[in-house]
């Protein structure tokens, strides 16, 4: 198991700069919020808790058709699944390396362009810990998207038609517990109901993943 | 005698050739005793207006958006545990018509809300709901018709309306928890005291049949065509092959 994580992240790291890619699209998407709404200081506030989960949803997206598609063109993902190592266990393996490569980077980057949008000065812990409770329920999601469309060809668009409406209880929590901090509210309840969405999505998912990744490979 | 014989595809075809037209004449039928009943011999609402009459269409159809949506589950379901190929392709079949009743529930509801809430749209979590359910069926949709492969397709369609229903429900209660509502509660409850009057309810009860009627008719002849449809491309492969 540490051996795959092991695997993933140095694949993830030295080939192809899909480490960085998702920070880089995040950063831009947030910075091209203001040239849309206009720079407003008040309105830029008031919006920016959506703003920096909308992207980082975007971010965590746009990286998740890496996640089989490479394994499953050279054959390792076949290898994977008659290897002794369940492939629910490989699943969850592969989300959380994605996770390390996108959602964590993310949480960390968040603060910073939270500045930039002038975020209340009270909602930048629920960010980064709504952040850090929200993110693996992304890339667990997002896993099994990537596994129901791996044996397509330009799935990527699908992909993202299939993911996206399984984000919006994430997305709701999320933003949710952001903008209840900066108007100065207790945030514990939306902060539970995320980790109840993280959680069960890790319990129950990876199950449907390597499902549809054994109809995939059949 | 058991109930899966008739999910043999010659037995299914077979039984439901006959079935099929008093299926949709009754549906025709209620359809027609309900919606006249309801737009002509029915008093206006002393607050709506006539506007109260579009209950007829908006109650039946998102009954039937969030019934097809849980047919599809069922005969997800039996595909994945039984594998039988009349059930996928049903499921197949109901999804066209459930995003069908799914708009007609969010475009009567828009007209109705336009004179009545001022606006056509509100972020409230009913209608908002129904807008998700709305992108659930065209991402089912969009994934049946990507895979060439009947059999992956039907695994993997059911696969994704088994976690869709999950987060089908799971975004209804986050958007409850997101948004104070605008659309009204219940008003045709079982064990509620008080319910909508009579006059309106006994033609909306026609409606709700008739809605539900129709739904069997088109899914049946949908799930048809479908059977026809892959013995065509069993002959074509034959044909080939010979």
């Amino acid at each position: 198991m540490k051996a795959l994580l092991l695997r993933d992240l140095r694949l993830a790291i030295r080939a192809g700069g899909g480490f960085g890619l998702g920070l880089a699209f995040f950063l831009i998407v947030v910075v091209l919020v203001p040239f849309g709404v206009g720079p407003d200081a008040d309105l830029l506030s008031i919006i920016a808790p959506g703003i920096l989960w909308v992207a980082a949803l975007l971010a965590a997206l746009l990286s998740l058709d890496r996640i089989f598609a490479l394994d499953f063109e050279d054959g390792s993902l076949g290898l994977l699944a008659t290897s002794p190592l369940p492939l629910e266990s490989v699943s969850v393996i592969k989300a959380f390396a994605h996770w390390i490569t996108t959602g964590l980077p993310l949480c960390f980057a968040a603060p910073v362009l939270g500045f930039l949008l002038h975020l209340s000065s009270d909602a930048y812990t629920l960010l980064i810990l709504s952040l850090l409770i929200g993110t693996p329920a992304l890339s667990m999601i997002g896993t099994f998207g990537a596994a129901l469309t791996v044996g397509l060809r330009r799935g990527g668009l699908l992909l993202s038609l299939l993911v996206l409406p399984l984000y919006v209880p994430t997305l709701i929590m999320g933003a949710d517990a952001v903008r209840r901090g900066a108007d100065g509210m207790a945030a514990t309840t939306p902060l539970m109901l995320l980790g109840v969405i993280t959680l069960g999505s890790i319990a129950v998912l990876p199950f449907a993943t390597a499902a549809a990744l054994r109809v995939n490979l059949r | 005698m058991s109930l899966w014989e008739y999910a043999n595809p010659k037995k299914f075809m077979d039984w439901t050739a006959p079935v099929l037209p008093w299926v949709a004449g009754s549906a025709a039928l209620c359809l027609s005793v309900g919606l006249i009943w309801g737009f002509f011999f029915t008093p206006d609402d002393f607050r709506q207006g006539s506007t109260v009459k579009i209950i007829y269409l908006h109650v039946p159809a998102a009954l039937m958006a969030i019934n097809a949506w849980l047919m599809m589950l069922v005969a997800s379901l039996i595909w994945l545990v039984r594998r039988h190929h009349v059930s996928a392709l049903a499921a197949k079949a109901a999804a066209p018509v459930g995003i069908t009743m799914t708009l007609i529930a969010l475009a009567t509801g828009a007209l109705w809300g336009s004179p009545i809430w001022g606006t056509y749209w509100e972020w409230d979590p009913r209608l908002t709901s129904f807008l998700i359910l709305f992108l659930f069926y065209l991402g089912y949709m969009a994934l049946w018709s990507a895979i060439e492969d009947p059999d992956t397709a039907a695994d993997l369609t059911s696969i994704l309306c088994l976690v869709g229903s999950i987060f089908a429900i799971l975004s209804r209660y986050a958007a409850q928890f997101w948004s104070q509502g605008l659309h009204q509660g219940a008003s045709l409850s079982l064990d509620k005291e008080e319910n909508v009057s009579d006059v309106f309810w006994q033609p909306l009860l026609i409606t709700m049949i008739g809605f539900g009627l129709l739904f069997l008719t088109l899914v049946l002849l949908r799930t048809r065509t479908e059977i026809r449809m892959r013995r065509i491309k069993a002959l074509h492969a034959r044909a080939r092959r010979a």
